[in-house]
């Protein structure tokens, strides 16, 4: 540690320069900055597809802040709560535009996730070094999750009181303490004010501290290893005599001023939601959530959130006749490893050992579907945190992959959107067949990717990226 | 400079110590915060039976009534219902109420009809799906609708997960909920009062 030592200025250097340098000895601010923003070089080649994790964080802080001013009016009493809410809407001054935008914001939240992720996919942001970058990423998607989960009981309508009842009954089917672990959750025998009350605590202050702090660590890593890019290569590898990578340029004042206009792009899009269609035809906001929560009957027609619908096709496609549909797939993918992978025999025979147990737990006698619907639910969520390990392409970027490998990501996308359409509608007997088939696509492009992302002819990768200045 | 080889195991001792009590002390806090979840004295104590007059419940209507916050239905069913219920049999998945219940299955319900025996008709069942917790709703009309087989002869329909249940709330085969509604335990006070959360065996 060098001793303090206060920088001088000279007498007529300008009192802002002064001042900063007031604060630099006493706080790296400067050094911040130029870390985390101002003299972060970043890849020059970025195109429409990274602009998600700015609009991202936009919308965060819109949320935490329009978030702030319903609190000043919103009442977290299962008596009161309905009626608070329609009080902000009709009567608190401007009250009606701070609530859509935060309704509207909780969608938009999710649409420039699941595309900043898609990004992700596409370019392989997610490959070495960049793991834990989209480990942190992957927790900030959780957390969201939970987030938005919460934040939807609190108007205490239908929707909200039988989705939580739905989801909270979800850990019910841990065999054993399930049971015990629901009635935990809610505080009560059936969703009622104790519940109310701590999801508000949770979606006002727990998850939301829990968010910044990982979106921090997840901005800390990125600047650590550096922006990946369409072309997928590190340009670092490839620096100029100043010492900074000859294809990046520094955020300031090239991307701040890139990122204006795709935020003000958003904002007039977002905007025209907020105005003309905050309820999106019952999308952002479904129609049953209008009427208040009635702990004695169900509305005819319950389906979560569209952000949510993939994966609860996912449970819903799991029925007792599935299942040995499933024993089958299992006993399938454990013969594959052995026959197609070269892991180490000792992993081989964990994996068939696993594969062995969810055959026999998947007998009617042993566990119900219902157990492995919230299994294969909470899977295919999770299975995403293992991309940077099943995916072992020699490129990156989709750009240089086999030209199929377009067409597998594309089923994927195409299976995803299903499910999550299938999600929105009622259960019918076609739409059961059709997310299973989706759910099985679903798994079947993760837990096969360590062998199809190596197939095929693989295009030659630049040294440098691809530019065409203009 | 190698100051940390020389370490007092006295002193390295104290430090343990004192992280394992500090340890100690953090975990019975949690354990503390943790157990703040539970259900409180109050929600444990709302669970009080319910008395109900069933005078006005006519044949083939249901009526609903609340008992430790969920929905109790309670539908008197008419012959031609009571009919359905044997065709059903080797459709549902647990005829007989076998299955481990939630609620226990009082031993006066675990037939056919799921009723008691003075007023077969009568069916009293907690209307929440055992799937996800979901209250299903009335289908009492015959035949092919939608979401339903074509061979439907009345029941009730789950909205949430498309569970279907017979004329005594038993599931039927291949469906996402494992069992039939539970019964609660209930008796009657005369012919047209009942009470429900309470029998001979006392309270549940």
């Amino acid at each position: 540690m060098a001793a303090f030592k206060e920088t001088t200025f000279p007498v007529d250097a300008p009192a802002a320069e002064k001042a900063v340098g007031w604060i630099d000895d006493r706080f790296p601010l400067t050094k911040l900055w130029n870390d985390q923003w101002g003299a972060y070089y970043a890849p020059k080649n970025l195109n429409f597809w990274y602009i998600f994790g700015i609009l991202a964080t936009l919308i965060l802080v819109m949320q935490i802040v329009t978030g702030i001013f319903l609190t000043m009016h919103y009442k977290p009493d299962a008596n009161l709560a309905f009626g608070s809410v329609e009080y902000i809407m009709r009567e608190v001054p401007w009250g009606w535009l701070v609530r859509y935008m935060h309704s509207t914001g909780a969608s938009a939240f999710f649409i420039v996730i699941y595309l900043h992720m898609t990004r992700a996919l596409i370019y392989g942001s997610y490959r070495k070094p960049r793991e834990l970058l989209w480990l942190f990423g992957f927790a900030i998607f959780l957390a969201l999750m939970a987030e938005a989960f919460f934040g939807y009981l609190l108007p205490w309508g239908q929707m909200s009181y039988w989705g939580a009842q739905v989801i909270v009954n979800l850990f019910g089917a841990i065999p054993l303490i399930g049971p015990d672990l629901s009635l935990w959750i809610r505080g009560d025998y059936v969703v009622s004010d104790a519940t109310l009350n701590r999801f508000f605590a949770f979606h006002v202050i727990a998850i939301p501290l829990v968010i910044l702090g990982l979106v921090a660590a997840h901005l800390i890593a990125l600047h650590e290893v550096g922006s990946n890019n369409p072309d997928g290569i590190e340009v670092k590898d490839t620096l100029g005599p100043d010492g900074h990578p000859l294809d990046a340029v520094p955020s300031h004042p090239y991307y701040t001023f890139h990122d204006l206009f795709g935020v003000s792009v958003f904002l007039l899009i977002f905007s025209a939601v907020v105005f003309f269609a905050p309820e999106m035809g019952g999308y952002f906001l479904e129609y049953n959530n209008f009427i208040p929560a009635d702990s004695l009957k169900t509305p005819l027609h319950i389906a979560p959130t569209w952000y949510f619908t993939p994966f609860y096709s996912v449970l819903r496609a799991i029925t007792a006749d599935f299942m040995y549909v499933l024993m089958a797939v299992v006993a399938a993918y454990v013969v594959f490893v052995f026959l197609k992978s070269r892991l180490a025999f000792k992993t081989k025979a964990i994996i068939a050992v696993v594969g062995l147990l969810m055959i026999i737990g998947m007998l009617p006698a042993i566990l119900d579907a219902k157990f492995w619907g919230v299994m294969l639910f909470g899977a295919s969520v999770m299975i995403l945190a293992a991309m940077p390990w099943l995916d072992h392409s020699p490129v990156k970027s989709i750009r240089y992959r086999p030209t199929w490998h377009k067409y597998v990501y594309a089923l994927f996308a195409l299976s995803f959107v299903t499910l999550g359409y299938l999600g929105t509608q009622a259960p019918s007997p076609v739409g059961g067949v059709v997310s299973q088939v989706c759910t099985l696509i679903y798994f079947s492009f993760f837990l096969l990717m360590p062998w199809w992302s190596t197939m095929g002819r693989f295009k030659p990768v630049p040294q440098r990226v691809t530019f065409h200045p203009h | 400079m190698s100051n940390e080889k020389l370490v007092d195991p006295g002193r390295r001792g104290l430090m343990v110590a004192t992280c394992a009590a500090g340890g100690v002390v953090g975990l019975a806090t949690a354990g503390a915060l943790v157990s703040t979840f539970q259900p409180s004295e109050r929600a444990k104590a709302a669970g009080a039976p319910v008395e109900v007059d069933i005078s006005d419940v006519a044949p083939g209507t249901m009526k609903v009534v609340e008992w430790r916050g969920n929905p109790v239905w309670i539908l008197r069913r008419t012959p031609e219902m009571m009919a359905s219920l044997a065709n059903n049999d080797s459709k549902v998945a647990d005829p007989l109420s076998d299955k481990f219940y939630q609620i226990e299955v009082p031993a006066y319900a675990k037939n056919e009809t799921r009723s008691r025996a003075e007023h077969k008709e009568v069916l009293v069942v907690v209307g929440i799906c055992s799937h996800l917790g979901c209250s299903p709703s009335s289908r009492f009309a015959e035949g092919a609708q939608p979401s339903l087989p074509n061979d439907w002869n009345g029941g009730f329909l789950c909205p949430c997960h498309g569970s279907t249940f017979d004329l005594a709330a038993r599931v039927f085969k291949n469906k996402p909920a494992p069992t039939n509604l539970d019964v609660p335990p209930y008796m009657y006070l005369s012919d047209t009062r009942i009470v429900i959360g309470k029998d001979e065996k006392g309270e549940a």
